[in-house]
């Protein structure tokens, strides 16, 4: 590689603002830097302004205010050289429909300097056999897969993709979550926006939750949940639903609880610690359960002890 | 709020690498090829651009074609001096029947006869019909017939020579037409087209390739003129074919004039998309333009039967200028040097929308 700014971010910006022209803050001052080789995640709900960044970060949106960097270089002025090294996934692009997809990936690939041969991406990404159909006889995964192999087969250092598992069945997910991978084991850098916990943690090595166009929480996957709500989670419910459980939270072991639908969920470090201590007391209130499971946090946890909400909401 | 940015200026030395550049031909041709096979398999456009201007000027082309001329049905009442006038009218346009006065006017009145002769003292009544001006004319016709038969001279020599030519029918005023209506739909018919590029978000996902602007559109023109080849041919073909119509003109100015017009109105193709999100705003915009030109700029019927104090506004149509300039190339071969004042209307109309359309022409 010989590339300028060799030792810099893939992508870098501060302090960044996006007001639209109706008064909408969508971004409101949002800090990130990606080093090289990451595969970092912006997670957050809908509305949360993890579209317009990326499209910022893309050079398709100008910010109201701050700097964007992106492989060392502003967009002003460097954008041919930048889009050559980007490959994009924008989140909803519907390909021409009476287009086979190999004329869709050859039209994609003249673009580029240095493309990478079209039957390998193809083959990459699962769609060898359609080929020669047209994108709007495609399934929904099918033409998912072809929008990130228009973004594969320019042969990119740094790839963007939005929501790029929206709508897959789970053995596209994993294909594409494969392919990923290798694209960053070959020294890529991903930055990708997903609705989908489970895939954060597995994919990607840094993830940001964004909440009303800021930053609330950033770090890998294990240190948020370490940090924010504790490795395990206790769940339970008792026969008499009604009944307050103040004294959850002052359990042994337990950080946090709280109750919602007659559930009461506790973040908790040590298990084996506070569940005999829940055992006994409700023993000792005269209680019984009717529901009682632990399970592994996730960076849904997180965010819903963050927020208050559940990612998926609007 | 905003704070001072903290990122350090950027040393100035940090020049592209020179290995990526971007291939402009392969972009361009790459962009054409795929928008050529994109319109060929759109079956609206086939219709659109191929079948609708033709149907049109074969069922138009028949419906005015001239008619044969029509004999005159006449009935001259028996009596005395009945065979005398039905001989007089014989052997021209009169189809003569001799019948019963009052049985040649119950015929008349069904329409039978245009006209019913009574002889009567050795001259004749016209029994016809004011409402009907074919009822007129044939006693106008038959007056003549009988007065010259008669022995009448006139005073005034006149010569008649009908004129039927091609050149001068229906369907040779009409095929320039539908030729320079043709070009402004097709041409508008593109900003149709990149606005439902829009609502797909595909040209924002071409403007995050490298691609580059000028390419795109360069692209679109180009399919477009290739695609104006195939409607010129099409329409001149079916008129020299089917209704033997003569082109006087030089198929090289009829060529260029295709060009301009193309290229014209796909810039206001171009600038109608300028802003439209959706394809409903854009189809009302682009009908808006070209709805009254469909009516005014004398695509089916000759633009000066309009008060005269509005011609100028008419003359000042882009499509106006371009049909003026095809008719009178094509049926009079006029060179193209004398339409130069229609080529720079459609060139100024085209110019403007372009420059317009690059200044508020949104991508993402």
């Amino acid at each position: 590689m010989m590339e300028a700014m060799e030792g810099s971010p893939a992508v870098l910006c501060r302090n960044l603002h996006k007001t639209y022209p109706g008064g909408v803050e969508a971004v409101r001052g949002l800090d990130l830097e990606i080093p090289r080789g990451e595969c970092f995640g912006l997670l957050g709900p809908n509305g949360a302004g993890k579209t317009t960044t990326i499209e910022i970060l893309e050079g398709l949106s100008a910010p109201t205010a701050g700097e964007v960097r992106i492989l060392g270089l502003p967009w002003r002025g460097h954008e041919m050289d930048l889009r050559q090294r980007m490959g994009i996934s924008l989140q909803e692009t519907r390909l021409s429909e009476k287009l086979t997809v190999r004329e869709t990936i050859n039209l994609f690939a003249a673009f580029y300097a240095r493309p990478r041969p079209v039957t390998e991406v193809l083959e990459e990404m699962a769609l060898t056999e359609k080929v020669n159909a047209w994108v709007g006889k495609l399934s929904g995964g099918q033409r998912q897969r072809l929008a990130v192999a228009t973004a594969l087969v320019g042969n990119p250092e740094l790839l963007f993709l939005d929501e790029p598992t929206t709508g897959l069945d789970p053995q596209s997910r994993h294909q594409l979550w494969d392919v990923i991978r290798r694209f960053q084991s070959a020294g890529g850098t991903v930055l990708l926006t997903t609705h989908y916990m489970e895939e954060a943690e597995r994919l990607c090595d840094r993830v940001a939750i964004v909440d009303h166009g800021r930053i609330i929480a950033l770090g890998s996957p294990g240190e948020l949940i370490e940090s924010f709500v504790g490795p395990h989670v206790v769940e339970f419910a008792l026969n008499d639903a009604a009944r307050a459980l103040n004294w959850a939270q002052s359990l042994p072991g337990v950080q946090a609880a709280r109750q919602a639908d007659g559930i009461v969920q506790m973040n908790v470090r040590e298990p084996h610690r506070a569940i005999p201590a829940l055992i006994a007391a409700l023993e000792r209130e005269g209680l019984t359960l009717a529901y009682l499971s632990t399970r592994r946090a996730s960076l849904e946890d997180v965010f819903v002890h963050l927020t208050g909400r559940h990612l998926r909401e609007a | 709020m905003a704070t001072e940015p903290r990122i350090e200026p950027l040393a100035p030395a940090a020049p592209a690498p020179s290995r990526l550049r971007y291939r402009r031909w392969a972009s361009y041709t790459a962009l054409l090829t795929v928008r050529m096979k994109e319109l060929l398999r759109e079956p609206e456009v086939i219709f659109w651009a191929f079948a609708f201007p033709l149907l049109l000027a074969i069922g138009l082309g028949i419906a005015f074609r001239q008619a044969p001329v029509e004999h005159v049905p006449v009935a001259v009442a028996a009596g005395p001096g009945s065979a005398h006038v039905a001989a007089a009218l014989g052997g021209g346009r009169f189809q003569v029947s001799v019948l019963p006065a009052a049985q040649a006017l119950d015929r008349f009145r069904l329409g039978a006869f245009d006209l019913v002769i009574v002889p009567a003292n050795g001259g004749v009544t016209y029994r016809f019909d004011l409402a009907r001006p074919e009822s007129l004319l044939a006693r106008s016709l038959a007056d003549d017939a009988l007065q010259a038969a008669a022995g009448r001279r006139n005073p005034l020599p006149a010569a008649s020579r009908p004129f039927s030519e091609p050149g001068a029918r229906y369907i040779d005023f009409l095929i320039p037409g539908l030729l320079g209506m043709n070009l402004m739909n097709s041409g508008m018919w593109l900003g149709f087209a990149l606005v439902e590029m829009r609502q797909r978000k595909l040209l924002k996902r071409l403007v995050a390739t490298p691609m580059r602007r000028a390419d795109f559109l360069l692209a679109l023109g180009s399919s477009r003129l290739l695609l104006m080849l195939l409607e010129v041919f099409l329409l001149l073909a079916c008129g020299v074919w089917l209704f033997r119509m003569r082109v006087m003109g030089s198929w090289g100015a009829i060529l260029i004039l295709g060009v301009i017009g193309a290229i014209g109105f796909s810039a206001m193709g171009l600038l109608a998309s300028a802003r439209a999100e959706k394809i409903e705003s854009a189809s009302g915009i682009i009908n808006l333009v070209t709805m009254p030109m469909w009516v005014f700029s004398g695509v089916f019927f000759s633009y000066e039967r309009f008060p005269h104090a509005v011609l100028p506004l008419i003359r000042a149509l882009p499509l106006t200028a371009l049909n003026d300039a095809l008719r009178a190339v094509i049926l009079q071969g006029a060179p193209l040097a004398s339409q130069g004042w229609q080529m720079l209307i459609v060139a100024l109309w085209g110019g403007l929308a372009f420059l317009l359309a690059l200044k508020w022409f949104r991508w993402t």
